[in-house]
Parts: structure tokens; C-alpha cells; sequence
């Protein structure tokens, strides 16, 4: 089971009043390299991957859970104070008809979260393949994202992103390695 | 450390339409340098971890934004 | 009329507790792959306790973390008072 924490892992400091970022943010909300395909995807592929590297994707997948909560704020606090005439102009009109100011699992393009964004092929190796990739597109999505803003608070809480799926991506390449190494051996003395 | 971007050429042709950016910038980040991290790497302070996202130095990749949009110029990233 | 607004001391708190624990969940990471560390689950192990007594820091000023049991409440019921994350 699962126990929620009432903070966030980073604090998030959004300083300019620029409502069409938070459009383009919600590419890692809902998007195919998001935060949410991330957390699901790896939470799905833990139930078949081998021992030695369950506790590393429910981890991640956990921490993701953690991100996503962080880009919501960046995107609550953007549209939270916006009028229907800005959200208009950012891009967000056809949003506002269908949700108000409500966040929801779409891209950044207003395309709805699907399930075909995750893949669960039961392939050890070719799912830590599909995760170290998931990785480096959300690292890129970041990179993007980082150039599209000049708030530098707003930057500070992307970079601290970016930087985590280095660090994932490094720990999907370390449990390549350790399945590269034979499973169950036992050692003789 | 290396640097953490590498730069390439695209081919300018005479009837582009756009002015060129004559050099393209990508990421080559330290995670694709180590296959398995080593123990006992220096570490950074609690405070430094949370400020750039990680607990080793070495696992650090600095971004800088690519201004293009703002009119200062491209350019990308790069290493420290 | 909004509630009251947390101050300085609020944020400083809640980055010490941020800051620790990151750390955790670095190694936590770390670990998954490293399991023999010895000297990162000690690490681990003296952070944990670290971060338990900063928790309870943290709670007695600002309200339980966790739901489910993990921490306590005062009267009345304390979970639901604002801030939520994404508010401060």
C-alpha cells in the first residue's frame, strides 16, 4: 500500500505570472514521457520483472508519483489566479470549455493520456530498455521545457527534474547489468 | 570534468529559408559514461544534494537554457 | 477571509526536512542496485533516525506528514488543514 506525504520532494517557486507555460508543462503531466507514464509504467512492470529489481522499479515508480505532484503545482499555480481572457490567450481556451481551471491527464497539445504510452512486454531486458529510453525523453522534455521559460525559480524546479532521470536512467543501467548476471545462482562453499 | 554536450553541422543549403543556426547542441549527460556507479563516490552536502538533484557530484549534468526564443542568441548548453 | 499565511520559519523547517530526506531517497536508490554497501546502509540507517526525530520536529508545529496512523493528530482533526503541497 501506499502512504501519502503532506509535502512536496522539492519546493516548487513559480515567480512569473506566464499561464502559457503552464500549457507547455503539461506535456509532463499527461504527455507520453510524462510523469504519470512514467510512475505507472514501472509500477505495471514490477509484477513479472526478476527479484533483484522489484525494489528498484517500485521505488522509482514511487518517486515519479512525487514529481507528478510537482508539476501540478507548477500548473495549479500558473492558472489558479488566471482569467478567462488569459487562459484564452495562452492557448487554453478550448481547456477552460471542457475543465475550468481543472488540471487534467492530457499533453501538452490537449491530447488525452492513453495506456499505449507504457509498454509492458515481460521481457526483462526489453522492458529496462523501454525504461532507461522513457528516461532520457523525459530528461530531453525537460531540456525544452527549461528553454521555453526565463524564470529562473520555475527553471530551478526543471532542473532538479532533469537531474532525476539521470539518476534513474543510471539505475535502469545498473539493473541491466545485475540481470546480465545469472539469477538464482547459489553460492557452494 | 568533459564537457556534457557535443555539437554537430547541419548542411546549409543556399536556398534555405530561414537564416541558418550553423551549429546544433545535444546532451551527453555522465549517466552514459558509467555503467555501474562505484562505491564510496564523494558526496554532496544534504543541502547541495536537494539544490541540484543529486547525492554525487559526478552524477551532476548543469543545464543551461537555449535562449533562442528571447532573441539572445543560441547555443545550447554546456559542461563544466 | 484566507488562512493564515506560514512564515519564514515554516519554509526553513520544511527544506531541512526535504533535505534529508532527498538524501534518503538517494541512497534508497542507490541501494536497490548496491545492496552490499555496507557503508551506504549505514548511512542510511543513521539518516532514518535522523529524519524521525526531525519529523516529529516538524509536526509538532505544523501537523502530521502521513495519514493512515503514521503520525498524530491534535483535536480537532489535523489532516485537513491547509496548507496542502501544492498551496505554500
Amino acid at each position: 500500500m501506499w502512504i501519502y506525504e503532506k509535502k512536496l520532494q522539492y519546493p516548487v517557486r513559480v515567480s512569473k505570472c506566464d499561464v502559457k507555460m503552464a500549457k507547455y508543462l503539461t506535456e509532463q503531466y499527461g504527455g507520453a514521457d510524462g510523469e504519470l507514464a512514467a510512475a505507472l509504467r514501472y509500477m505495471n512492470q514490477r509484477y513479472t520483472i526478476p527479484n533483484k529489481v522489484i525494489g528498484l522499479l517500485t521505488d522509482i515508480a514511487t518517486e515519479e508519483f512525487a514529481h507528478l505532484e510537482m508539476i501540478a503545482t507548477m500548473v495549479y499555480k500558473l492558472t489558479k489566479d488566471a482569467t478567462v481572457e488569459q487562459l484564452e490567450e495562452a492557448g487554453l481556451g478550448a481547456h477552460y470549455a471542457n475543465h475550468d481551471r481543472a488540471l487534467f491527464y492530457n499533453n501538452a497539445a490537449g491530447v488525452p493520456w492513453t495506456a499505449t504510452y507504457i509498454a509492458a512486454k515481460g521481457d526483462p531486458i526489453a522492458d529496462l530498455y523501454e525504461d532507461i529510453a522513457a528516461e532520457e525523453k523525459a530528461r530531453a522534455t525537460y531540456q525544452w521545457l527549461i528553454d521555453m521559460t526565463d524564470d529562473v525559480d520555475l527553471q530551478d524546479s526543471l532542473k532538479f527534474l532533469r537531474e532525476r532521470e539521470i539518476v534513474h536512467s543510471l539505475r535502469f543501467r545498473e539493473a541491466v547489468e545485475i540481470l546480465k548476471e545469472e539469477q538464482g545462482r547459489k553460492t557452494i562453499f | 570534468m568533459y564537457p556534457q554536450t557535443r555539437n554537430w553541422f547541419p548542411y546549409v543549403s543556399p536556398y534555405d529559408p530561414c537564416p541558418p543556426i550553423r551549429v546544433k547542441t545535444y546532451s551527453v549527460p555522465p549517466q552514459l559514461f558509467i555503467t555501474f556507479q562505484p562505491p564510496d563516490l564523494p558526496q554532496n552536502s544534504p543541502a547541495e544534494a536537494l539544490r541540484t538533484g543529486v547525492l554525487w557530484p559526478s552524477l551532476y549534468s548543469p543545464y543551461d537554457p537555449r535562449m533562442d526564443h528571447l532573441g539572445r542568441g543560441g547555443g545550447g548548453s554546456h559542461g563544466t | 477571509m484566507a488562512p493564515e499565511q506560514r512564515g519564514k520559519e515554516y519554509y526553513a523547517l520544511l527544506q531541512r526536512l526535504q533535505e534529508i530526506d532527498f538524501v534518503l531517497v538517494e541512497l534508497n536508490l542507490y541501494l536497490d542496485t548496491h545492496p552490499t554497501d555496507m557503508n551506504a546502509i549505514e548511512q542510511f540507517n543513521q539518516l532514518t533516525e535522523k529524519r524521525w526525530a526531525l519529523a516529529n520536529e516538524y509536526e509538532k508545529l505544523y501537523g502530521p506528514l502521513q495519514g493512515f496512523g503514521r503520525s498524530y493528530s491534535g483535536y480537532p482533526w489535523q489532516w485537513n488543514d491547509e496548507p496542502w503541497p501544492w498551496q505554500v
